[in-house]
């Protein structure tokens, strides 16, 4: 697979997978790769533990798009013809700011953050970041300014949960089918029939008063803007199932993320996204065919210890090679990039350059 | 820390510092190999005589099949004496907290066909994390909200990469702010205060001694102590390769000539060099107890290779945590292997 050819015509490319493979890392080279190439790039990343500018080699990354300094790989011999920008999302103020477009009038703005259930939710809750990373992807794109925008996906307990952000995002505003019957009334609170009182009894009972009076203000306040939600979210929904879109897979040779690679390519033709090609890190050196003999200067006790070693990384690589095979064999591509094993984690200038060397050789 | 006891130690032996809690929550970044850590705990934890239930808490099921026993989802299923498992989803603790909440059937019935209460978690994020961490409340009780069940001694979770498991820990305290009064701000304040009980639950960070794992688990310590008040009580340094060679005999391997051995030999140690320098980077940033588990070569992690990391671990939380805090010196890493 050639990652340049690919990438070359994209306008997103969504790079996923489990966690652990090195998807944060994976998604910064390939920025800096097709910045390297002459492109505009911005790489976004709503990962929490901020990894992201760990691997840029930068102690603090900000929640808006930075520019990162061309320099700072000069020499390692990589020239930066284009840009490269990055970003931390912070979800909290990616909601506020869609609330700011949406709202129909300012007090509608200030009410809802104000109200409670909102400031609790758009903050500290998991699942937020994974509507907000679609909500930014889609912000930047309809700006124009990049030729590329490469997403690394949170990780969440299912790579897959942000697939379905942008239908989930509306389903949360809209909130439709709570809205039916909890309509505020004279008494706060009114609910339609005889059913309505028994389901809202029970759920009083679940919830208490209090938690039912705010979600009905919290879902009222939405109501006039729920379509332009909606309106947005099939808009990410069709920007990525688009030609100019392409969703890379991330994982190890090991048996969970390679089956996790398998289940996202299932996933991604049943939703028809468009599959650009799988990245396979942490490959460890296949010693097939390699010479095996040693010079006749170490003591046949060291000698012993070294065949015992090579023995288990002959087998350990042996293994990774047909993790590779089994994975190019389910995903049915020709090729994947493979990058070998280093001796620790690839962060800072000098081991990105290593990584895009092999990712773009 | 000497070399590993061998063998099955099913002697009833005094519960550790750790076991003596009743919750342990295991996260990390993803990876480094938590679900692991958390069933070999599980195993030295029903070893010492404590009844213990391991709670995955997503839905790909990967304890059972190392102890070759088909999971029932939701349902609590042995896997070896004293010891259990059950795989937390949302769906079914939100129906369990429902029913036990309502018990009024027909009523339960009618909120479930008219999938209202699907429509109400859909519409509340948080909520998933909020019964998740309610279910695992409820199985670490000594007087079980679910009927006809029996206590558990220790339930060990795990939990779900640090960015998530910290949202998971949040959310009682959230959803008890949200609510104000009722009975969910009561529940959760239950939950709260079990969570913040440090002589009922104990946090365990597992980490990899590579660059990123280690600054994730230094990261983790602070967003714990900053958002829900709550500290690391022990890392878990897992998959660390074995030292087999010293500095000395590298050079000398090195002259050997240019051959698969050789090459195989120096990246080795070049990987075990890399991971003893990140081993230390931990020890002296993370400020906590840390223990070590090795790398396993065996392609599979099963029953044999579990008994294996559950003996280690016995061995190294056996002594006291205060002294493994003074006892992290360099020569740990070459004990773990």
């Amino acid at each position: 697979m050639d990652l340049a050819q690919l990438l070359d015509d994209k306008l997103i490319c969504v790079c996923a997978g489990s966690g652990g493979v090195g998807k944060t890392t994976t998604s910064a080279s390939i920025a800096i790769g097709m910045a390297a190439r002459g492109k505009r790039v911005a790489v976004l990343t709503i990962d929490p533990a901020k990894r992201l500018a760990d691997s840029l080699g930068l102690s603090e990354l900000g929640t808006d798009l930075k520019e990162i300094d061309p320099k700072i790989f000069e020499p390692f011999g990589l020239e930066m013809t284009g840009e490269l920008h990055a970003a931390m999302l912070d979800p909290k103020r990616t909601f506020d700011e869609l609330i700011e477009r949406y709202a129909p009038d300012h007090d509608t703005y200030e009410r809802i953050l104000d109200n409670r259930i909102y400031k609790e939710l758009s903050n500290a809750v998991a699942g937020s970041q994974e509507y907000m990373a679609m909500e930014k992807l889609l912000e930047l794109h309809e700006l124009g300014d990049f030729d590329l925008l490469v997403l690394d996906t949170p990780p969440s307990r299912n790579a897959l949960d942000f697939l379905d952000a942008p239908t989930r995002l509306a389903r949360f505003i809209e909130g439709r089918s709570l809205r039916v019957f909890l309509a505020p009334g004279r008494f706060g609170l009114k609910l339609a029939g005889r059913s309505g009182s028994l389901l809202f009894s029970a759920l009083k009972r679940i919830t208490g008063i209090d938690l039912l009076k705010d979600l009905s203000e919290f879902f009222a306040n939405f109501a006039d803007m729920a379509s332009g939600f909606s309106e947005r979210a099939q808009r990410v929904d069709a920007l990525l199932r688009g030609s100019e879109s392409t969703f890379l897979l991330i994982c190890s040779p090991e048996h969970e993320p390679a089956d996790e690679a398998i289940f996202l390519r299932r996933k991604l033709h049943e939703q028809k996204l468009p599959f650009g090609g799988a990245i396979v890190n942490k490959v460890r050196r296949d010693y097939f065919r390699a010479r095996k003999q040693l010079d006749d200067n170490l003591s046949e006790q060291l000698e012993a210890r070294v065949m015992e070693n090579y023995e288990r990384q002959r087998l350990l690589g042996r293994r990774d090679a047909e993790g590779v095979e089994r994975l190019e064999k389910s995903l049915g591509v020709e090729n994947v990039i493979e990058v070998p094993l280093f001796s620790d984690d690839i962060h800072g200038a000098e081991g990105l350059v290593h990584m895009i060397d092999r990712l773009f050789a | 820390m000497t070399s590993t006891a061998a063998g099955n130690t099913r002697t009833r032996k005094p519960p550790l510092d750790l076991f003596q809690h009743r919750l342990l929550f295991v996260t990390g970044k993803g990876g480094v190999g938590k679900t692991t850590v958390a069933a070999a705990l599980g195993l030295a934890a029903s070893q010492a005589g404590l009844r213990t239930i391991v709670c995955e808490l997503d839905s790909r099921e990967r304890i059972g099949p190392a102890f070759g026993v088909q999971m029932r989802g939701f349902e609590e299923v042995e896997l070896a004496p004293d010891l259990y498992a059950i795989q937390i989803d949302t769906q079914h603790a939100i129906e369990e907290y429902l029913m036990l909440q309502i018990k009024v059937r027909p009523v339960y019935d009618m909120l479930f066909k008219n999938r209202i209460f699907d429509y109400f978690a859909a519409a509340t994020p948080g909520l998933a994390e909020l019964v998740s961490i309610g279910k695992v409340w409820e199985l670490a009780q000594a007087d079980r909200l679910t009927k006809g069940a029996s206590e558990y001694d220790l339930v060990i979770v795990d939990a779900p990469a640090t960015g998530h498991a910290i949202a998971m820990l949040e959310a009682p305290e959230t959803f008890r702010r949200i609510a104000r009064v009722g009975p969910i701000h009561r529940q959760a304040g239950y939950i709260q205060s079990f969570m913040h009980d440090p002589e009922k639950t104990a946090v365990l960070a597992v980490a990899t001694a590579e660059e990123m794992p280690v600054n994730e688990t230094v990261d983790l310590r602070a967003a714990l102590k900053e958002r829900v008040n709550l500290d690391i009580d022990i890392a878990i340094v897992n998959s660390l390769e074995p030292q087999f060679f010293s500095e000395a005999e590298i050079e000398q391997i090195r002259g050997a000539g240019d051959s698969a051995p050789v090459e195989a030999a120096v990246l080795q140690w070049e990987r075990s060099q890399r991971q003893h320098e990140q081993y230390a980077r931990l020890a002296k940033d993370l400020k906590r107890p840390l223990v070590t588990l090795p790398f396993i070569y065996e392609r599979t992690i099963g029953r044999t290779e579990l008994q294996t990391l559950a003996d280690m671990l016995a061995e190294q939380l056996a002594a006291p945590l205060a002294e493994a805090v003074a006892d992290i010196e360099e020569d740990d890493l070459e004990d773990a292997g």
